[in-house]
Formats: C-alpha cells, structure tokens, sequence
C-alpha cells in the first residue's frame, strides 16, 4: 500500500500533517521537549501574545467541569518582543510550522505586533478577536462584525505571512463575523475559541475562578466546535483551522468533514502530553480505512441529510 | 515523563486519608524531595492530580493524598496491581542544604516532609494536625528524624495549639541550617514568620489548582517576587522571603 499522503495546506501554508497545537495550551512548546520531537507536529499556535507583558488573572485559574475545563489565565506572556527575542529562534530550529498568536487593545496594536512577527520570520499569524479572560480587546473585536472587519484589515496590511482570525463561539451568528473577517481580507479562519461559562462551589457559593467567569473547553465543546465549523465553511471560502475538544483522530475527523483543512489540539494535553500525536496517527488511520489517497480529502466531506 | 505504574500498595491512613505506592522504575529513581507526581484518575476527568511525593525505596514511590473529590475517591478505590498513568517527576522541590533541617508538615502537608527529611543529613520535624484522628506517618518520621514535635489544633495530640508554636521553639533551641514547609497557606505564612525571627531560610511547598503540570498552561500562577510563577514549573517549593503573603 502507498504511504498516506498527511500533508494540507492552510491558506499557503503546508503543514506536514493537519495537527496544530492550540494556542495557550502549549505554551512556547519548551515544556514539551521532553516526551517528543516538536517537529512531528503539523504546526503551534503559540501562548497568545500581546503587545507589552501581561501578568494574567489572580489565580485559581482553572476549573474542572464534566468533560470539559474551565480557565481564565488572563494572557500572561511575555510581549511580543521577549517572544521574538527568546523563543522564536530555538522554536525556529525544529521543522514545524509557527503561528503567532496575538491580541491587541487597540486596532494599531494588532498592526504593530503583526509587522514585528511577520518580520522575525513567522509563519502565519493568527488574530485573537475572541479572548474571553481579558477586559479590553479580545473579546469585544470578535463579537461586532465591523470590528472584526476593522482589525482584520489593519493585520492584513502589515504582514507578509497569511493572516489567520481567531474566531469567538460567543455570538449569535458566528457566520457574520466570518464573513466580515472574509471581506476584509483574512487568509483563514480558526474556530472555536472556549465558550465563556462558570462554576460554583456550592459549599463556599464562590466561583472557583477567582475571575467568577472563564472559557470552556474540552470534549464538551466538540460538538459545538463541529457545528460551527460546519456553518462557517458554508458560508466563506476560507480555508479553516478546527478546534475546540479534540482528543482522538475521530474527533479530529468530523472537524475535518465539516469542512476545516487542519485541526488544532489543546485541552487533551493536559491529560495526555502524547495526544496530538495520537490525534495525528487516528486520522491518518480513518483516512487509510475509508481508502483515501491523501488526509486532506477530508476535509468538507461530510453529506448532511 | 509517563509510565505506567503497577500499584504495589493502597492502605488506608486515616478516614480519607490514603497512602498509594507504585511500582515506577526509573521515575521513583529519578524522583527529588518536594516534587511530585501527576496521576490520571479515569477516562472522565480531564486533569490529572498532582500529588506530592512521600516517600521512595529503590523504584518504589509512595504518594499520601486525601479524597476531596471525585478524583480522589477513583484513585482511592483501586486495587493492587492495578496500572496507574503517572506524569513526573515534576517540578523544582527542596534543595539539601548541609548540616541540619527542620522539616514542618500541616495535615496532609506533612508527607512531603517524609522523603524530605530522609534526603537530608539530619532533620528534626514538627508536625500539626486537626487532632489525634488524623495523625499520619508519625511511626516513619520518627525513624528518619532526631526529634518530632507534635501540635494537635484540639490538643488531643501533643502540644494544643498550631506547629509555628513548636518552629519558634525549636529555632529558640537548636540552630538549623533551613525550614521546610508544606501545609495549608496560613500555616506556611505563620511558619516563614517564625524561621524569619529565628533567621533560618524557609522553603515553603505553595499549591495552587493545576493544569498541564509541566509549565505550558499557566494556570498554577502563584505570586513570587511581585511577578507570577507557577507552581508546577518554578515550585512548588519556593523560598518563603520571596512569595507575595
């Protein structure tokens, strides 16, 4: 039999398989070093960064829910400088792809950092506009279609490299900020970012996030990811980076199917440092079972009733 | 790194108290005093727990926890010979100083001080718990340290009263070359004071909710030096003079 062709595209982009490793999930990838050779993923979305360092929220951060988790870290990173002068280039000797990952409080921030990255030599650019854990920015760029629009518009004319939007589950028709994002020149999309949710120590009647509020991810997310890739990929012809839930190679398959050409994974790390990898072999073995010549055929598959 | 681990032993210590022992090779020999171990308990929990390392004989290593949760309560009802998913060694423990440690343990914050007493050249330990019920590891302490003071919150153990009680007294008495500490953060707050006053350095064992436990997630953040760290990566053990109380 053939060697499974694993390889896609992302808006340009080839990833040498389709598994990327969500933003904030992963950090720089250092810590990850130590159970296997970054360059046998497709691609790492960095810790999100922002403009100058962040501190991030009080602690605790982190909350478990069924199937899922919540967090509210807040951003903390180290600016985009510190992430161009400390990481890029020991990240930059492994063979895999990297996205920057940014947010910005201003339209003009999201220019400056996006011309400093794609000048040190990233290869894509994904824009936050969905950060749920942050006061200023994030969030409120992804939830009003004009701005998403505004801040897609001004990344695009200061970066070399494809320009990726981030988009929040966080609305009533994501397809609107979609298309938005299209319009104003986005070279892909990425979906889902968590859904923003809550838990209650019901002994204490305290939230357990000292932010009371934070983003769910995690297999309870899945299906919620599905669909939103599902409508997305109907509606704009943008190649789609999909996450949200993602712990096995048939999971990564229905984001495939509902139409995103690569997937990320994230909250399956936790559990399992080796779960991209898994995530990885699962897919190449659904696409050898079903007789396909390359994983990429996947993608938009599905045959809705 | 991971690896399953056969259960050696599972026994109870106290009513929810319990103490696991693992078959795990290489990664009990590996394993320093104050680190720990971050253990899968079953298919629906998505985050692993950590757990601090009690004690390790050759490739055997001994975590104690407490059932709090769902978690826990999966992980205490598991038979030997069972195999267990474990993440570790992890994170930056106590460094041994030469010469002479007091180790201090608050409730279920005292197994840590087990391994980490044996590390040391000699050590003295104080140890509190919430009463007579809930004392653990009393027998093994005793036969790694020179001396154990005893504080019991109800006074049905030893001294009545809390453990920085017997640290003021055992720094007024002996000189130490460092405190350890692990416990609840009131009591390692009340401990840092009194090795302060005594002029002994402390290393305090600080825990937080914890994701990934290996420094990617973040979301152990735990303020040090007036910037946040995080536990799992930087500490859990870090110096009480430069923790933000």
């Amino acid at each position: 039999m053939e060697k499974m062709d694993i390889s896609v595209d992302l808006a340009g982009v080839t990833l040498k398989n389709p598994v990327v490793m969500a933003s904030g999930t992963f950090g720089f990838g250092r810590e990850f070093r130590q159970f296997y050779d970054l360059s046998e993923l497709g691609g790492i979305c960095v810790k999100g960064l922002t403009l100058h360092p962040r501190e991030g929220n009080p602690p605790p951060r982190i909350a478990e829910t069924p199937m899922g988790i919540l967090n509210s870290v807040g951003l903390q990173n180290p600016g985009v400088d510190g992430f161009i002068a400390h990481e890029l280039p020991w990240l930059r000797e492994h063979d895999v792809k990297i996205i920057a990952n940014i947010s910005g409080n201003t339209p003009e921030e999201y220019g400056i950092m996006c011309e400093k990255l794609s000048r040190a030599g990233v290869d894509m650019i994904e824009v936050n506009i969905s950060c749920p854990n942050v006061k200023a920015g994030g969030l409120q760029y992804g939830v009003v279609p004009e701005m998403a629009a505004q801040v897609t518009e001004e990344v695009r004319g200061h970066s070399d490299v494809p320009v990726m939007v981030k988009l929040s589950p966080n609305v009533t028709d994501i397809t609107a900020i979609a298309r938005a994002a299209a319009e104003a020149g986005a070279d892909a999309l990425s979906l889902i970012n968590t859904i923003r949710g809550m838990r209650i120590d019901v002994r204490t009647r305290r939230p357990v996030l000292k932010m009371n509020t934070g983003g769910l991810s995690g297999p309870a997310v899945l299906p919620v990811a599905v669909r939103m890739v599902w409508e997305v990929a109907q509606a704009v012809d943008l190649p789609i980076l999909g996450m949200g839930g993602v712990s096995k190679g048939e999971d990564a398959a229905q984001l495939m199917l509902a139409g995103a050409s690569a997937v990320a994974v994230g909250t399956a790390c936790f559990a399992d440092p080796y779960a991209p990898l898994k995530v990885r072999d699962g897919l190449e073995k659904i696409a050898a079972e079903q007789g396909l010549a390359r994983v990429s055929e996947l993608t938009g598959g599905v045959k809705p009733w | 790194m991971t690896k399953l681990c056969p259960i050696a032993d599972l026994r109870q210590l106290t009513g929810d108290v319990f103490s696991l022992t693992l078959e795990a090779g290489e990664l009990a020999r590996t394993t320093r005093p104050g680190q720990f171990v971050n253990i899968r308990c079953g298919e629906g929990l998505l985050l692993r727990r950590p757990i601090s390392v009690c004690d390790v004989e050759g490739s055997l290593l001994t975590v104690v926890f407490q059932v709090k949760g769902e978690g826990t309560q999966w992980l205490s009802r598991r038979q030997t010979g069972e195999e267990l998913d474990v993440l570790g060694p992890l994170g930056h423990g106590y460094d041994i100083p030469r010469g002479k440690v007091l180790v201090v343990g608050g409730g279920i914050g005292v197994p840590p001080m087990l391994y980490a007493a044996k590390c040391c050249q000699e050590a003295d330990a104080c140890v509190g718990f919430r009463s007579a019920d809930n004392a653990i590891l009393l027998e093994e302490l005793n036969a790694v340290c020179g001396k154990v003071m005893i504080a019991s919150d109800d006074g049905t153990l030893g001294v009545h009263g809390f453990v920085d009680a017997l640290v003021r007294q055992a720094l007024s008495e002996d000189s130490y070359a460092a405190v350890f500490a692990c416990g609840p953060r009131p009591m390692l707050k009340s401990v840092a004071r009194a090795a302060k006053e005594g002029n002994t350095p402390c290393f305090v064992s600080m825990e937080e909710r914890m994701g990934c436990g290996v420094g990617a997630c973040l979301v152990c953040a735990c303020s040090v030096g007036g910037h946040y760290r995080h536990v799992c990566k930087d500490g859990p053990v870090f110096n009480s003079e430069e923790v933000d109380w």
